[in-house]
Parts: C-alpha cells; sequence; structure tokens
C-alpha cells in the first residue's frame, strides 16, 4: 500500500507540473486579455511535432530548446497580427479567432504528420530506471520532465516577484494605461507576455511527447482539462494555477489507484432486485469515474467559492 | 410523351446504378484512421489493399475490380453511421469494420434496417474484428458477417492453458470500459472460476477506452496488488502503452492478451525483457509453420512493410470471393446466401466454416508466446528479434461455441 502511494504521489506530482506549465501560460494571458485562449493547447501540440521534427533532424537536446522558441514566435506573431487587430472588435472576435486558430492547427498538424501517433521516443541518454522504490523502477525520463518544470516555475517566479521586467508586467497586466502613459510600450509586453505563454507550452509538448502519445488529437484531449485548472485555482492567478495543477494532478492519479465503490462502502445490492441502472451506479469504482473527477470537481468549486481557489476579479 | 418520361424516370437510375455496379466492386473500409485506434485502423486499410490488389492481380472477382474505400470513423459508433451511409453513397455493397464492438453493434443495426427500408439495395456488413459475442447472440443479424473468434471463444482456449499452468495464483483483469471490454472480464471471471477456483481475481479495472496516454498509475496498482498474471483484451494503442509502462516500472507478470501484438505492443514487450511470458490468442501468426502462410507473410512484408497482422482479413476477403463465385453473382442477397454454411480452408491451415445458426465463423485458433527465436522461427516483430512462438494450437472442432442467435431472414 506504501508502495502505491509512493508511486502514486511521484506519478499525480509529475502529471500536476506538466500541467502547471500549460495553465501558467494560459492564466496570465487571460488576466493580460480577458479572454481564454482556446488555441493555448494546440501550442501544446505543436511543440510536441516540432520536438518530434526536429529531434529527427538535429536531436533532442537542440530541439528541447528550439522547439519552444518556434512556438514562442508563432504565438507572439498571433498576438501581434491576429488577436491586437480583433482587439477591437470585441472579446467575443478574440475568443472566436482562438477557438479558429485551434481547429487550424489541428488540421495543418494532421495534414503535415498524418492523423496517427508519431514515433517519438525518449532520448537513448535518459532512457534507463533512474531508481527503484520498493520494487518498482522509475524512469529517468519522468525525473526529467519533473525537473525541467520544476526549474521553469522556479524562473518564472523569480522573474515576476524579483525584476523590473516582472514588475512591469504585473503592472501592466492590471493597469494597462497607467504603463502607458509612463513610457512602457504596452502592446509588446502583451505580445512578448503571449510568446512567452506559448513557448511554456511548447516546451511542456516537446518534453511530454516521448511519454505521452505524440498525434493530432492531443490538443483537444487535454484542452478541457486546462479549463478546469485555471477555473478552479481563479482566473488569472499564477498560484492558483500551481494549486490546482497539482491537485487536479494528484486526485487524477489517486482516484485511479482506488477501488471503492458505494457497493464496498455499504455492501452489495440485494440480488433479487436484479439488474438495472441501480446496480450499475452502486457498482461503479471510483477507478472507472476518474476521469470526470476533475470536472466534478470543477463543479463543486463554482458552486462554493465562484471565483476559485485564489482568484481575485469578477468576470 | 408522358409515359415515356415516366419510364425514363424510372429505368434512368437503375441503369446508372447497373453501371457503376457493372465494373468494380467497391468495399467501404469504415475504420480508425485517426485518434487512438489509428495504429491498427491503419494497418487494416494497408491490409485490405494489398488484398484488393492481389485480387484484382488475378481478374478480380468474377472480372471486376475490387475497390477500398477508406472511410475514418475515430472509433465513434455515431461517426461510423455517417461513414457508411457515405459508403452506400458512393456505390457501394458491402462494408467491412474491426476496431470495436461499439461500432460493430452500430453497423449491424444499421446495415439491418437500410435492408429491410431498401430491398433491392442490399448492403452486407463484414465484420474482421470486433469480436463482442452479442454480435452472434442477441444482436445477431443475418448481414452481418464475423470471420474472427468471438470474444468467448478466445477465452475459453485462454482460459483452458491458464487452467494447465499451476504457477498462476493471483491474476489481474485490466479491460477497456465499452462493451467488448466488460465481455473479457465477465468471461474471465466466470471460466477461470469454474475451471481454476484457487486462482485469485486480486484486480478488476476497466479503465476508457483509446483515452489514456499513460498508463503508470494503473500499473502501480497491478504491482501493488501483488498479481502474477494479467489477462487484458485491450487492443491499439491502450495495449501498447498499457506494456510500454510496465516496462517503464519494471513490473514482472506473465501477461494473457488478446492483442499484444498490435502496433507497438512487440517493441514495448522487448523493452520489459520478459522472454516468452506474453501470451496472445489469433487465428494465425507469422511463425505458425505452415508453409503457404509463411510463403504469404514474407511477400506481404516485403510489400506492405508489417507484419500480417490480420490473416483473417485473407480469409474474409478469399471467401467473399468464393461465395461470390458460388452464387455466380456479387448480388448481396446471393452472397450472403452462399456464404452460409460456407466450408473454407484458411490461410493457416485447416478448415473452418461460416456457421448458419449466427453467421459466426469457425476456425483453428492459437496461442502463442513473444520471445526469442527458434531457427526454425524466420519472423521477427518490429524489428525487435523477438517473434510469436506456437504455444498451444486448438482445432476448429473445439473452438466451437453456442449461440442464442434467433436470426431473422429476409
Amino acid at each position: 500500500m506504501l508502495e502505491l502511494i509512493v508511486i502514486s504521489t511521484l506519478n499525480g506530482v509529475l502529471f500536476g507540473m506538466l500541467l502547471f506549465l500549460l495553465s501558467s501560460g494560459l492564466t496570465v494571458i487571460f488576466s493580460m486579455m480577458g479572454v481564454l485562449n482556446f488555441a493555448h493547447a494546440s501550442f501544446y501540440m505543436l511543440g510536441a511535432f516540432f520536438g518530434f521534427q526536429l529531434t529527427k533532424w538535429i536531436g533532442f537536446w537542440p530541439a528541447l530548446v528550439l522547439a519552444p522558441l518556434l512556438v514562442g514566435a508563432i504565438g507572439m506573431a498571433v498576438e501581434r497580427y491576429g488577436l491586437r487587430n480583433t482587439h477591437k472588435h470585441g472579446h467575443v472576435a478574440e475568443l472566436l479567432l482562438t477557438f479558429g486558430l485551434a481547429f487550424a492547427i489541428e488540421e495543418i498538424v494532421s495534414m503535415i504528420w498524418g492523423k496517427s501517433p508519431v514515433d517519438y521516443r525518449v532520448p537513448a541518454l535518459l532512457d534507463f530506471p533512474a531508481f527503484t522504490i520498493f520494487s518498482t523502477n522509475y524512469p529517468a525520463y519522468k525525473i526529467f520532465m519533473l525537473a525541467v518544470s520544476v526549474v521553469i516555475f522556479v524562473a518564472l517566479l523569480i522573474v515576476l516577484k524579483r525584476t523590473r521586467v516582472g514588475l512591469i508586467v504585473q503592472a501592466a497586466l492590471t493597469h494597462p494605461h497607467m504603463v502607458g502613459h509612463l513610457g512602457h510600450n504596452v502592446g509588446r509586453v502583451f505580445m512578448v507576455v503571449f510568446g512567452v505563454g506559448s513557448a511554456l507550452a511548447g516546451l511542456a509538448g516537446v518534453i511530454a511527447g516521448p511519454a505521452l502519445v505524440t498525434q493530432s488529437d492531443m490538443a483537444a484531449a487535454l484542452g478541457p482539462i486546462l479549463f478546469v485548472v485555471i477555473v478552479f485555482g481563479g482566473l488569472g492567478s499564477l498560484p492558483g494555477a500551481f494549486i490546482a495543477s497539482l491537485v487536479i494532478g494528484l486526485v487524477q492519479t489517486f482516484a485511479v489507484a482506488l477501488n471503492g465503490s458505494l457497493a464496498g462502502a455499504f455492501g452489495p445490492l440485494d440480488p433479487s432486485a436484479g439488474p438495472s441502472v441501480l446496480t450499475d451506479i452502486w457498482n461503479v469504482t471510483i477507478a472507472q469515474v476518474a476521469p470526470i473527477v476533475p470536472y466534478l470537481l470543477l463543479v463543486i468549486i463554482l458552486i462554493v467559492r465562484p471565483l476559485g481557489l485564489m482568484g481575485t476579479r469578477e468576470s | 410523351m408522358r409515359k415515356l418520361t415516366l419510364a425514363i424516370a424510372v429505368i434512368a437510375p437503375m441503369l446508372g446504378h447497373a453501371a457503376s455496379a457493372e465494373d468494380t466492386v467497391k468495399i467501404g473500409y469504415i475504420d480508425p484512421l485517426s485518434g487512438g485506434g489509428a495504429s491498427v485502423g491503419e494497418g487494416g486499410l494497408k491490409t485490405f489493399q494489398y488484398l484488393a490488389d492481389e485480387l484484382n492481380a488475378k481478374g478480380g472477382i468474377l472480372g471486376k475490380k475490387v475497390e477500398i474505400i477508406p472511410l475514418d470513423n475515430k472509433t465513434n459508433p455515431q461517426e461510423s453511421l455517417v461513414q457508411a451511409q457515405k459508403a452506400i453513397d458512393a456505390g457501394a455493397h458491402y462494408i467491412t469494420q474491426g476496431n470495436g464492438s461499439s461500432v460493430g453493434a452500430a453497423l449491424s443495426d444499421f446495415v439491418t434496417k437500410n435492408n429491410t427500408r431498401n430491398p433491392g439495395k442490399e448492403v452486407l456488413y463484414f465484420n474482421y474484428a470486433a469480436v463482442d459475442p452479442s454480435l452472434t447472440n442477441e444482436k445477431c443479424s443475418y448481414w452481418h458477417f464475423r470471420w474472427d473468434a468471438s470474444s468467448d471463444i478466445k477465452m475459453e482456449a485462454l482460459t483452458n492453458y491458464m487452467k494447465d499452468t499451476p504457477s498462476i495464483k493471483k491474476v489481474y483483469l485490466i479491460n477497456q470500459d465499452y462493451s467488448f471490454g466488460q465481455s473479457v472480464r465477465t468471461d474471465a471471471r466466470k471460466m477461470l472460476g469454474a475451471k481454476r477456483p484457487d486462482i485469485q481475481i486480486v484486480g478488476d479495472e476497466l479503465h476508457p477506452l483509446l483515452k489514456v496516454t499513460d498508463f503508470s498509475p494503473y500499473i502501480a496498482k497491478i504491482k501493488a496488488s501483488g498479481a502474477d498474471s494479467v489477462v487484458t483484451g485491450n487492443w491499439g494503442q491502450d495495449i501498447a502503452l498499457l506494456l510500454k509502462a510496465a516496462a517503464d516500472a519494471g513490473l514482472k507478470v506473465n501477461w494473457y492478451t488478446y492483442y499484444a501484438g498490435g502496433a507497438g505492443g512487440p517493441t514495448a514487450i522487448k523493452q520489459t525483457g520478459l522472454d516468452h511470458q506474453v501470451f496472445q490468442i489469433t487465428e494465425g501468426f507469422a511463425n505458425s509453420g505452415n508453409k503457404a502462410a509463411m510463403e504469404y507473410e514474407k511477400a506481404f512484408r516485403a510489400k506492405v512493410n508489417l507484419s500480417l497482422w490480420y490473416p483473417r482479413a485473407v480469409n474474409e476477403m478469399r471467401m467473399f470471393k468464393a461465395a461470390a463465385e458460388k452464387a455466380n453473382s456479387i448480388d448481396p442477397v446471393k452472397v450472403a446466401a452462399a456464404l452460409e454454411d460456407l466450408k473454407f480452408e484458411v490461410l493457416d491451415g485447416g478448415q473452418g466454416f461460416m456457421r448458419k445458426d449466427d453467421h459466426q465463423f469457425f476456425q483453428p485458433i492459437y496461442i502463442s508466446s513473444f520471445g526469442k527465436l527458434t531457427e526454425s522461427e524466420p519472423f521477427d516483430e518490429e524489428g525487435t528479434g523477438w517473434g510469436w512462438h506456437l504455444v498451444s494450437k486448438v482445432d476448429t472442432a473445439q473452438a466451437m461455441v453456442s449461440t442464442t442467435c434467433k436470426m431473422a431472414r429476409p
């Protein structure tokens, strides 16, 4: 049992950190522009495919740096030439733009790389068990993923809280006009923030690609969970996104590990009643409902605390 | 004048119909070509295209060219019906599908309704891999024919083998959460309970179909249960990723599977280092020892660059040809009648037959294990150097099950 708890905690934290890489960008972009970027998960997918392609051409390590930069550049272009132009038409136009972009990226990716999973492998250098707890091996690559996520988290925190750049970004998020009057180029700040957010999503894609599955529907599969994370954590709140990512990661992993059901807790139903919808509900295990647990959390948090865990703004 | 117009209005569509049906036999291939099932769906498509080319090189079916129309159903029953309609609109009178019994049930129902509503425009559904037993039992249809052994036949054979393996003490069941996965788990529980009551079922897992991208939480749970064997009906990416996660975690158990040989599976098994500890049950495999089949495998690999994962597709297409020749027609109604009780020498040797009562094809089946090869076994998988090795063969007579099908005949 202890083994299960330790391994599940590791897996949960890892998945949570991956979610954070994605949700951090999304939530900052939200507080900046006031709209959800539906294409955010698509940047994650682009990162994975760029990582795969560049790994084939120049190897994994250069790809780890180049692919997120490329995705970041695309993100900046989207902000500069897409969102900035639609901004004057209001939030709905911006929302629709990112919505359309998500579909366009998915189609383009499946046109170039096909619809089936690509063979994106863990680099040979990291393809070994890092350590053995009890008798389970833990892959070195997963430790690497964890390390990258933690480093990015710390770097992000330092930049935002301890540097002048971070100060301007934070100010621009809440008081863009004042920052503009003080002589800063707010447009450029927005563009850079959007680019960095996209690059982080791209980085998540590059490192998650080999461990999970790199295929053209990976954005659609992850998108809804991201949405849950940032609403749960509070729209626009970075610490909220961090806590929510970890909570969702752990909850999903532990839900799989648990076997409890209503039948287990209260005893089986009277067999003479025969099979019915009720017996199905009675016997379903927590593991089986694991995929919907995050959405259940979303509903609960919206009822109990509509702002989200750390949210401050009403919108 | 009016009469003439009417006559033209009636005859013209018939002429057009006849002309398109004259020169080609169109088969709608409805399977996942995107998403989690794409790896198997694309392999299946290449197999059917190879088989069509092969038939066409020898003059087609009754002199007509065979054409495969690929249609992507995203492993979604609803989407499959749209694709089936597309196939019919394109002039196909035959559809074939395999991946996903949920899809199989929807298509069988669709074809049955279509044929009742449109007499003279019947469509046959050739099922090469959807193995939920209900398709040839309570949900059976006259217009559905299945070439793969149904799940209960496979489980019967698999548990007969497990029965004689005394080292099995604790079994873990992990399956996909839909009709087929549920039938595997129910059959496994029932049959293991009857044949080896001493075996303990230490886990019984159902996970979402083709949605899980990281199985490590499930592997941690299997490990914690202390199981020595795992039974799974997983297919597509669900078996490849399950084995991959097991390899990463260093899980050492025996695997009793339906589809471990699917794309990505062999690579993952080689990585686990489990030499001849992963078993699968199929109607044929590369190193079966049958000379003709091995020659065929060689030619197939040389051209398609894949292992022949669907010997049953070969049986399906060859039997289709045989039935059409027997009926001397490609009219689906006549072909369906000719297929009933048709006896057929299968690719890997031995006689099979299409039972009239439920349209289930019965054939010899094999249990094989994956590992290092002997000299008489030339075929490895996915460049691993390891391949499938014969463990046990079940003859047609022993691979029969009864049916509850009450078939409504036209």
